[in-house]
């Protein structure tokens, strides 16, 4: 790279910082250095504010708040165990579910469907990353629920024998809200790795086609390591989104903030407990406390995004 | 002129035109319960003197006692009374002048519930309410609920409990009332807007809590009288102080109150729920308007006092319209003296 840069540079004749700000590179940069750096800035102020706002509980719980479990506003006794576990299993499972589903279909979207269809279905996915979450929450309630309720019976008794599907089912559950949010960010997979999918050079594909492989053969073992580095992305931004989801969670997970093993349990996730307790929060340790929990949200996702990109790295050096 | 210039002086022009109309803008905020009355009790209001405008936010009771605190807004409002804690803090950030708490109208909470094969409407005992919502009466066919429901067959199913996610002024009147009929409630959970609730499934809203009931089956749970009649729900009825078993209506709530006017405090701060008299409804609450004692503005703290006398007299009967129980006479004698302590 830098052979090429030395190059462009004897090019031409030394500029002058005037003269570059009348040939407008000066200002492109200005203009875009700022707009990096706001975004730094903003998300520098929310951590700063989420600290500073929520520092009664941080001084009286210390780091137990992060494995109690009592939600007690009354006898004013804070733990955000149960939030975080109610936050992972969710996304988790909403992981697990939308991965696949979302990667086969952008395989077929991108390499299989002929380009009508293909770009039809892909503006309707588009569509559907556009839907308000409280859409879904309401799908969830009406549709996916009473859906649950019939299928509940035969996972039961295929499956019962686990703690994972134990225990009365009551509709609103963990296992729910995973379902829900699998659906919310399924289109954040299908449409950004059918993009990537889409923009892998033919080169790829003709040179395994020309070695005699099947046209599986092409997508699963030259197109799709080729795209992985997307498709991880995309999976990300999804896990984000469902970390972060609060009306639609909300609506179905049940609210209480109890660690039980079963998934069919109700449960409470973080972003929820917050948009549901803040408004009528009393008292300042009360409020401080909710604030905490965003502030371990945020943390979480921090935390939970680094973990995936290490990984992400450690296998690619692998290859 | 340029095209810029001719925007800025239309832009100007308009603010000043704006403020010299001299407007009295009265801010205020808080509790959401009342919102659809006290709406349309500022709206009529500013019909009648059109210089005045009472702006409404509807944040919640806990932001209310905040901004009021805070002097952000002119007064607040509240579905449950401030703590002797929130009433020091106003008083410290006031210069030693307290705020003051003024009933406006009054609502309910009503049990509902979905049992499948059952369509009486029950009856209900303090101690079946505090047993099933503590966790100890599990069972629809349990001896308490039973006893209280003669001829009426209920399954021996496992009873759901579903309570409101959200902070909620609806459930503090609901586990105040609990508090008050069982110890064992009172010294487990307590009372508060959000409790850490023993059993049971959490729903936003009312609307969250009477869709949980409908699609469980099994379940009982709580939501605003309100509500309720609004959407034509079927609720048990609850067993007074007296010992009768009443049904949530307007007339009984605001008899709950008249029963609870003997001992009302000077400060309005009372619980209501399970007062005597027996024709009372047990689960009712005030809501509350929060006014500084002290207030600078001569013309605002005019407009604010002549609003709660209008209020008191002129407002109430628009009250039942709205599905809200108006204040008992003696209630409203007693706060338009107590209008007298705004300075």
């Amino acid at each position: 790279m830098a052979a090429p840069s030395t190059h462009l540079t004897s090019a031409r004749p030394a500029q002058s910082f005037w003269q570059r700000v009348r040939a407008g590179d000066e200002v492109a940069f200005g203009i875009t250095f700022l707009a990096a750096f706001t975004i730094l800035f903003v998300t520098g102020l929310l951590v700063w504010q989420l600290w500073i706002n929520s520092g009664l509980p941080r001084q009286k719980f210390g780091w137990s708040f992060f494995v109690t479990q009592t939600w007690d506003p009354v006898a004013e006794q804070y733990g955000a165990l149960p939030f975080i576990y109610g936050t992972l299993v969710t996304s988790a499972l909403a992981l697990i579910i939308a991965i696949p589903l979302g990667i086969g279909a952008a395989i077929f979207l991108a390499e299989f469907a002929p380009p009508w269809l293909s770009d039809a279905l892909a503006f309707l996915i588009e569509l559907l990353a556009a839907v308000p979450s409280v859409i879904y929450g309401l799908l969830g309630i009406f549709i996916l629920i009473p859906i649950l309720r019939v299928i509940e019976p035969y996972l039961k008794s295929a499956l019962g024998w686990t703690p994972l599907f134990s225990g009365p089912f009551y509709g609103v559950s963990l296992f729910s809200a995973g379902v829900v949010l699998s659906v919310m960010i399924v289109p954040f997979i299908i449409s950004i790795s059918r993009e990537v999918i889409r923009a892998v050079p033919s080169d790829q594909r003709e040179a395994a086609l020309a070695l005699g492989a099947t046209r599986w053969e092409t997508v699963w073992d030259a197109v799709i390591p080729y795209a992985s580095k997307g498709i991880t992305g995309s999976i990300f931004l999804a896990l984000a989104r469902s970390l972060g989801e609060t009306m639609a969670v909300t609506m179905v997970i049940g609210n209480d903030p109890k660690i039980k093993a079963s998934l069919f349990a109700p449960g409470y996730s973080i972003a929820a407990v917050i948009a549901n307790e803040f408004t009528e929060a009393t008292g300042r340790m009360y409020t401080e406390a909710l604030i905490e929990l965003g502030l371990v949200l945020f943390a979480l996702t921090i935390v939970i995004n680094g973990a995936a990109r290490l990984l992400v790295a450690g296998t690619e050096r692998n290859r | 002129m340029s095209r810029v210039a001719k925007w800025v002086i239309l832009a100007v022009t308009m603010a000043l035109g704006v403020a010299s109309a001299q407007q009295i803008l009265i801010n205020g905020a808080g509790a959401t319960f009342p919102y659809p009355m006290y709406s349309k009790w500022f709206d009529e209001y500013h019909k009648k003197f059109p210089t005045l405008q009472f702006n409404y936010q509807s944040i919640g009771s806990g932001g209310g006692i905040q901004q009021v605190t805070q002097g952000t807004v002119d007064f607040g409002a509240t579905d449950g009374p401030m703590t002797d804690m929130q009433l020091k803090d106003f008083e410290a950030k006031h210069g030693g002048a307290p705020v003051l708490h003024f009933p406006t109208v009054m609502g309910g909470d009503v049990p509902v519930y979905n049992i499948p094969g059952v369509s009486a409407q029950l009856n209900f005992t303090p101690e079946a309410l505090a047993g099933i919502f503590l966790g100890k009466i599990a069972k629809w066919n349990d001896p308490a609920i039973v006893m209280a429901n003669p001829g009426v067959k209920l399954p021996g199913n496992d009873i759901v409990v579903v309570h409101r996610s959200d902070g909620s002024g609806t459930t503090y009147i609901w586990v105040d009332y609990l508090c008050k009929v069982s110890k064992e409630w009172e010294t487990k959970v307590g009372r508060g807007t959000s409790v850490n609730w023993p059993v049971g499934l959490g729903g936003k809203g009312n609307e969250g809590v009477s869709g949980q009931v409908k699609q469980q089956p099994n379940s009982i749970g709580y939501v605003e009288l309100i509500f309720a009649r609004q959407n034509k729900m079927t609720f048990g009825k609850v067993k007074n102080a007296a010992g009768v078993f009443v049904e949530a209506s307007l007339a009984s709530v605001t008899a709950d109150a008249a029963g609870a006017v003997k001992e009302m405090p000077d400060d309005f701060r009372v619980s209501i729920t399970n007062s005597p008299g027996k024709d009372s409804y047990p689960i009712s609450s005030f809501t509350w308007l929060l006014v500084p004692s002290k207030i600078q503005d001569a013309a605002k703290k005019k407009a604010i006092t002549d609003f709660l006398k209008w209020m008191l007299v002129e407002g109430q009967p628009m009250a039942t319209a709205l599905d809200y129980a108006p204040l008992p006479k003696a209630v409203v004698a007693k706060e338009q003296k107590a209008i007298a302590k705004i300075q």
